[in-house]
């Protein structure tokens, strides 16, 4: 009797993620990405400076849809994200030990947060107009409200050393106001963002909504924060070149995060840290009488 | 209908004691400039000259920093909120009691009707810090920290000139900041008779430093490596170049810059307060108002019946000498921003719009220019793209709802809007769908010291005014 021969394992494809699709670099390249301790782990897509413009358009369109839903809707989908990664943690954590070469329990401990996190800014989603915007008593007879509106597009560039908490650590107060989101994945460490993607295609939350990017930080950031469509960046992971993208960002007048101290993200409970810097504030005047 | 003559109502300038020369204002005291270039503020009315001021350079906004710097640390910031606050009250009063002494300087240095400067620019300002003094004993409760930032570079323009150091100083000092305050080349008097303001409310020294100047000052001011927070009200253009400068260091940075406001009127709209807003929307000021209404969007179906009464109310409008208590519309604040207009009106007449006047007399001397309509304007043109800052309306028509909203949010700018409708859920339906920081709907160009004010998109971040103007000078 001839034996089974063992079966050979179906490796994925790590790709972007793009308008809710999961295309190659339109470049057609890619890069080896390795562990922690140096041990090859996959080739991830190597995006383009066409790539940032392809997910900006996708942004854009995703935009007046995304906004437009309730914020309890927005809310009900970022818990959905939270429950897809959940019902995945095992491939994260392994995913996280390798990528930032920490403990299988460490990475646990990781994957646990980031879950965490889009549970509490799912919670944040309809109470942020109630605690930023209101009724202003101004000395007149008129109706006065103030209410937060999310700015636009935001480019994120996601902070370097934690693949996957820090990542949604950066990436979750940015749509749950109702921004879209072109998100550049931590250079080193791309592939759990990767598994991320794949999570978010699965909860519901509208294509286009929040695209990710892997590739050279150097290359996509420049492209991203000088583009006319974006409206605001975070450049919690820009290191080096933060100076020169807020110079790119001025061009437009982008609303511009800086990076914080380091792992400023890192906070279980960071309020409207990352929320506010992204909100514009509309105010609406209406006279009462007879 | 008879329309009576009005008779002269001028009020008197007797009032106002202007000195030939003002020194610059640092660590309490009006202090001679090192620089020995100087300004002459002319009246926009007359071209006569009203005063003359330094122009303060680097060695000047040196000093006026260290002055600041002194004064956050050893005096303002350790002062109780409670204190600080009731040197904010005693500013507000004092402001109160000279309104019309203020009121006069202003219309004489910016040329905008006595009408206004007495009747919204002087109340808002006393308001302005009224509102703000009380918010200094309870930073506890913003929700957006207690520790002021330290030393504030602030640039003001000329359009509103004490309103907008109103709308600087008082939230900045509130929160426990000092600052540099610059103040419009071509409207310095003001500012300089705050400074005399803070030296009668006995405000310790260096917490409110003036340093006076043109583009040059400006530039020092904002890049001046002591400022912890840059705070600027003018033209996208030079908002731009702030940011630029601002890249990279440590300061913190709010603009509040041009726009190119959409008045949207439906069919159902109350036409008589339509018109009134409209006038109001364009006209307010000279159409100095980076908020102003300067794009009307009426709908199709009505334009035929709102044009001819927009016109009619036009005519009504007196424009003339400022001082008069008549006057709807004063002078163009400079011969610089004259030229503008007028590039920009001749632009409209030659790509292909119609231009409309009222045939109102131009006195002889001072800068003026005519309100003017002009119909058969598209998205294209430069008239309906670029901010005019001056009595010129572009109108526009539009057949739905939807493509009011796509028109009035097709600009780079966002600073404001306005609604016209009689129906409630429409006007909510466009007020949320309008990209810009302040909507009005069936009134327009009201402001408040507790209403936040500032723009989407290229109009600048950061807000003033209402709890979340305290954002902007807190850590």
């Amino acid at each position: 009797m001839a034996e089974t021969p063992p079966r050979i394992a179906v490796r994925r494809t790590y790709k972007l993620y793009v308008g809710g699709a999961f295309p190659r670099s339109e470049s057609g390249r890619s890069y080896p990405v390795t562990s922690a301790d140096g041990s090859h782990l996959a080739n991830a897509a190597l995006a383009s400076r066409k790539d940032v413009r392809d997910a900006v358009v996708a942004a854009r369109k995703a935009f007046p849809g995304w906004s437009g839903r309730t914020a309890y809707n927005r809310g009900q989908i970022l818990y959905r994200v939270a429950e897809m990664m959940e019902g995945r943690r095992e491939q994260f954590a392994a995913e996280v030990a390798a990528a930032d070469g920490v403990s299988a329990a460490r990475a646990q401990e990781l994957v646990s947060a980031a879950v965490d996190r889009w549970v509490y800014y799912a919670g944040w989603a309809d109470k942020i107009s109630q605690v930023v915007g209101g009724a202003n008593p101004v000395a007149g007879p008129f109706f006065n409200l103030s209410e937060p509106e999310p700015t636009g597009v935001v480019g994120v560039l996601a902070p370097g050393g934690s693949s996957l908490l820090g990542l949604v650590s950066v990436l979750a107060p940015v749509i749950t106001s109702g921004n879209t989101a072109v998100l550049v994945a931590d250079e080193r460490a791309p592939l759990p963002a990767v598994t991320l993607a794949e999570a978010l295609a699965t909860s519901d939350l509208p294509g286009g909504v929040a695209n990710i990017l892997t590739g050279r930080l150097a290359e996509l950031a420049p492209p991203l924060a000088g583009h006319a469509d974006v409206n605001a960046l975070d450049l919690a992971g820009a290191g080096g070149l933060a100076a020169e993208l807020e110079e790119l960002a001025a061009t437009t007048l982008k609303r511009v995060l800086r990076p914080g101290p380091e792992d400023d993200w890192a906070d279980a409970d960071p309020g409207l840290a990352r929320v506010r810097p992204f909100l514009e504030i509309k105010t609406v005047w209406h006279p009462i009488g007879r | 209908m008879e329309i009576f003559e009005y008779a002269p109502a001028p009020e008197s300038r007797a009032i106002v004691s202007i000195r030939p020369s003002y020194d610059l204002f640092i660590d309490g005291e009006f202090v001679a400039a090192e620089s020995d270039r100087r300004i002459v503020s002319v009246n926009p009315a007359d071209e006569e000259p009203l005063s003359e001021v330094a122009a303060a350079g680097d060695a000047d906004v040196d000093r006026a920093f260290a002055a600041a710097r002194r004064a956050f640390e050893r005096v303002w910031s350790p002062l109780p909120g409670a204190e600080r606050g009731k040197y904010l009250f005693r500013i507000a009063r004092i402001i109160q009691e000279r309104a019309r002494e203020l009121a006069v300087l202003e219309s004489l240095d910016n040329g905008k009707p006595i009408k206004e400067t007495r009747d919204v620019d002087l109340p808002l300002v006393a308001q302005h810090f009224f509102y703000y003094a009380g918010w200094a004993d309870k930073l506890a409760h913003t929700g957006l920290g207690t520790r002021p930032l330290g030393v504030a570079a602030q640039v003001i323009p000329w359009n509103f000139p004490l309103l907008m150091l109103a709308w600087k100083v008082a939230p900045a000092l509130a929160a426990g900041n000092t600052v540099v305050l610059k103040p419009a080349e071509t409207t310095p008097l003001t500012a300089l008779a705050f400074a005399e303001i803070c030296q009668e409310a006995g405000l310790p020294p260096g917490v409110v430093n003036i340093v006076t100047g043109a583009g040059d000052t400006g530039r020092a001011v904002v890049s001046h490596p002591e400022a912890d927070k840059v705070a600027f009200t003018g033209s996208t253009e030079v908002g731009r170049q702030i940011a630029r400068a601002v890249a990279g260091t440590r300061k913190r940075l709010t603009l509040e810059l041009g726009g190119k406001g959409a008045n949207i009127v439906y069919d159902d709209a109350a036409v008589d307060q339509a018109v009134e807003g409209i006038v109001s929307g364009i006209f307010f000021n000279q159409g100095h108002v980076c908020c102003a209404g300067s794009r009307l969007l009426v709908q199709e179906s009505i334009a035929e019946e709102l044009l001819p009464r927009l016109r009619a109310r036009i005519e009504l409008l007196r424009l003339g000498d400022p001082l008069d208590k008549n006057t709807d519309i004063g002078a163009i604040n400079s011969a610089a921003q004259l030229a503008r207009i007028r590039e920009l009106a001749a632009a409209g007449e030659a790509e292909g719009a119609t231009g409309w006047s009222p045939a109102c007399p131009l006195p002889e001397r001072g800068y003026w220019f005519r309100p003017t309509v002009f119909t058969g304007v598209t998205q294209a043109h430069r008239i309906a793209r670029e901010e005019i800052f001056g009595p010129v309306l572009s109108v526009l028509t539009f057949r739905t709802p939807e493509e009011a909203v796509a028109k009035a949010n097709n600009t780079p700018y966002g600073l404001s809007a306005g609604v016209w409708t009689e129906k409630g859920s429409l006007m909510l339906w466009t007020a949320s769908r309008l990209r810009a920081g302040v909507v009005w709907s069936n009134t327009f160009n009201v402001f408040d010291p507790a209403s936040p004010f500032g723009g989407y998109k290229e109009s600048g971040y950061g807000r003033e005014g209402g709890l979340l103007g305290l954002e902007a000078y807190l850590g």
